[in-house]
């Protein structure tokens, strides 16, 4: 019997025979292998539908509208929110602030967090204590850093201008110039995303294959050599993450500004708009003046600048992973 | 902010927030009619910062059986009216009394179509003369209707600094120094001379201070009657800017935000000699100024350009709410002389009722950290003096906190005054577009 039906699949190749009609359990398991994937991802997709694509698709339908909020009925004004945002000063100036306070931030940021990796990596004594260390400004409240921060940066009695006159410098009125106030906010920033950067790549320096580095050694490598010819080019990748999470991170900037301002609750971005950002200009038109479609213009404005980057971002890796195939 | 997974979570988290506040809030579970006396109307209260009502709402509901009161406090006053004008514009949420700011009233006025009449729904016995006239008249919308009862005020008096004035040599006794403070020319003047006299310290804390009391005192504001931005044509805003921004190239301005971190330092550092003060002040810099500077401050009964308000607030009833009779009730009893004195013992909010500003309790009120000054008595003679209220338009508040008061912080930072004006006008401009 068993026999038989070993042989079985044979006969079935030979003879053209009708397949027996699946039964129910048969069909379901059919349809379970079918329909579960979809289940099991679902709760993702739902989600995102609902808090992620669905804002992202109202707020360019209300950006077509003038709408205040209270409006029973706003008009319909199709792209004329977008060319009053192309002529608007105000949006230009922030979105150059935004820029220059990213710069000021991300750059020196990246180079500090590459150095403070290779100290971590090092034999240290202590080290993983070291290393929450750098963490610990990350986990502080964002705010109560924001406001310590302003403080220090008071202009008449701040502890920064402070320490600038005991050794012999002028003050300088951080909140009142553009410049100062973005070195200001930057090292806000770099305060507290150093440490976390510093990490991410302490992992991938982690995770280099020692016998490069001895390999190098023999060969008669010094430290720095081995840094700039081993360490330097395989972090690459995690260089380029860390650049866009930082981009990302560096164009919504919202809350160091925000706070960095003297007049407590205001959205202005000091006295003549020399520090406000685009999400702070967004939050004020939305929040402040309740114009809804205008801020939904700037907001996606922002979202297709912000797409545009994470592009560049793509094909950086795409062909730099072509570069690694040669 | 970094990572889009956790701003994913974050949303989620606020979108589950948000349905269950939804799920659990708005309905009042079918509200019986309001003809039948007996039945249990819930009402719904929401003030900001501090009113002094806590011991007053048990009271009304011992009064009134069958109302159940539920107050909403919230903390700051800026999130307060953004929730409220929110909830405006979605139609529901609102509590059936509102509590709404002066600051924001010029907001709610021009959407007086959604808030009921309180002389049409309010308790017969209301009378306008329960109020100061230009209090009651400045909660009225362009066609006549008066939607808020006034709670509190704020009217405007002078404190300085004696032993500042006295170390230059000017008068420091609180009538001696009410010439000084009798006009803004006076008050200019005077600043001029204590620099001088003082080797160069300062004489007010900012000049968007002093701005805003006088833009307040003239009979048109940034907004005309006809809804309009009135600053090019208003001769009088051109002039105070002229006065104001001297003064701060000669000196007589700290440079000192209000409310900032650097203005709560600046009264311990004792950085300027005199302040524009409504009631509330007082308190405010007391806690800044510390015990060290006990005795040091004092308040005169004098304001320059006559008088003026700072601060204050009315109670509403949105047409959203489901029992507008027994919340204009509550609303007119909260706002009675008897109840804003009671509430003025709790918390200090200096009452806007012609009857308790005669009540004893009130006049009787002395202040030990400024020497023992009657304040009661002070502050009752400065709201007399208020002139009446100029008409807010839309935008009114929004060209105060977003063109003046920062064009007149970068005039302090060193822009001139031509560039300053320029910049109020743009930001004007663009708030009224």
């Amino acid at each position: 019997m068993t026999v038989v039906d070993k042989i079985a699949p044979d006969e079935a190749k030979a003879g053209a025979r009708t397949p027996p009609r699946p039964t129910l359990r048969h069909r379901l398991s059919r349809w379970d292998v079918k329909v579960s994937p979809y289940l099991y991802i679902a709760p993702f997709f739902v989600v995102f539908g609902i808090v992620g694509l669905f804002p992202l698709l109202y707020t360019a339908y209300v950006s077509l509208f003038s709408w205040e909020a209270g409006d029973d009925d706003p008009t319909f004004i199709g792209l004329d929110n977008f060319k009053e945002l192309f002529a608007d000063t105000q949006f230009w100036n922030a979105l150059e602030n935004t820029v220059s306070i990213f710069l000021l931030s991300s750059v020196p940021q990246l180079i500090i967090a590459v150095l403070l990796a290779a100290l971590l990596s090092a034999r240290i004594r202590g080290a993983t204590g070291w290393r929450v260390g750098v963490l610990l400004p990350y986990a502080a409240s964002l705010v109560a850093l924001g406001i310590i921060f302003a403080n220090l940066f008071g202009p008449k009695y701040g502890l920064v201008n402070g320490l600038l006159q005991t050794i012999g410098l002028d003050p300088v009125d951080w909140q009142a110039g553009r410049f100062s106030s973005h070195v200001a906010i930057a090292i806000m920033v770099n305060w507290r995303w150093t440490g976390y950067n510093a990490l991410i790549v302490l992992a991938a320096m982690q995770a280099i294959p020692k016998e490069l580095h001895e390999a190098a050694l023999i060969d008669g490598a010094g430290t720095a050599r081995r840094f700039f010819s081993i360490t330097l080019p395989l972090l690459k990748p995690t260089l380029i993450f860390v650049t866009i999470t930082s981009t990302i991170g560096g164009l919504q900037i919202f809350t160091e500004p925000k706070l960095f301002d003297a007049m407590p609750g205001s959205n202005n971005g000091g006295s003549s708009n020399q520090f406000q950002t685009v999400t702070l200009y967004l939050y004020q038109t939305a929040f402040e003046n309740y114009e809804l479609g205008y801020a939904s213009a700037i907001a996606w404005v922002l979202f297709v600048i912000i797409v545009l980057i994470a592009l560049v971002n793509f094909f950086l890796t795409g062909r730099l992973t072509a570069v690694k195939k040669k | 902010m970094r990572s889009i997974r956790n701003g994913l979570v974050l949303a989620l988290g606020i979108t589950m927030t948000a349905f269950g506040l939804a799920a659990c809030g708005g309905d009042d579970g079918g509200a019986p009619a309001a003809s039948d006396p007996n039945a249990k109307v819930e009402l719904s209260l929401a003030t900001f910062t501090e009113f002094g009502y806590e011991e007053l709402i048990p009271e009304y509901e011992r009064l009134h059986p069958n109302i159940k009161i539920t107050h909403r406090k919230t903390g700051q006053g800026g999130p307060y009216h953004q929730d409220l004008i929110t909830k405006l514009a979605a139609g529901s949420g609102l509590a059936d009394v509102t509590a709404v700011e002066e600051g924001h009233l010029s907001n709610v006025l021009d959407k007086g179509s959604k808030f009921n009449d309180l002389t049409k729904i309010g308790p017969a016995d209301v009378s306008p003369d329960r109020w100061l006239g230009w209090k009651y008249d400045a909660a009225k919308t362009k066609d006549g209707k008066v939607i808020g009862y006034g709670t509190d005020i704020g009217p405007l008096a002078m404190c300085y600094r004696k032993d500042m004035l006295e170390a230059a040599g000017m008068p420091s006794d609180p009538e001696a120094v009410k010439p000084l403070f009798a006009t803004w020319d006076s008050y200019f003047a005077a600043g001029e001379q204590y620099v001088a006299k003082s080797g160069g310290k300062a004489w007010f804390d900012s000049a968007a201070q002093n701005f805003n009391a006088m833009v307040n005192q003239l009979p048109t504001g940034y907004i005309g009657s006809d809804d309009k931005l009135a600053v090019e044509s208003n001769q009088g805003i051109k002039d105070a800017w002229t006065k104001v921004t001297a003064a701060v190239a000669k000196g007589q301005s700290a440079k000192l935000t209000a409310f900032s971190n650097e203005w709560n330092s600046g009264f311990k550092q004792g950085a300027f000699a005199t302040k524009v003060c409504p009631a509330w002040m007082l308190g405010v810099i007391e806690e800044h100024s510390g015990p060290e500077n006990a005795g040091k401050w004092a308040v005169t009964a004098a304001f320059p350009g006559g008088g003026g308000n700072w601060g204050g607030s009315y109670l509403t009833v949105p047409t959203q709410s489901k029992h507008p009779k027994e919340a204009a009730e509550l609303a007119a009893w909260l706002t009675a002389p008897e109840q804003q004195i009671k509430a003025f013992k709790a918390k200090g909010t200096f009452p806007s009722q012609v009857k308790a500003l005669e009540d004893p309790a009130l006049l009787s009120e002395t202040d030990a950290y400024f020497g023992g000054a009657k304040i009661g008595q002070l502050f009752a003679e400065q709201a007399k003096k208020v002139a009446k209220p100029q008409y807010k338009g839309p935008g009114d508040g929004q060209i105060q906190e977003n063109a003046s008061s920062p064009a007149l912080q970068a005039v302090e930072q060193g822009k001139s005054a031509a560039e300053g004006w320029t910049q109020l006008l743009d930001a004007a401009k663009k708030i009224t577009r």
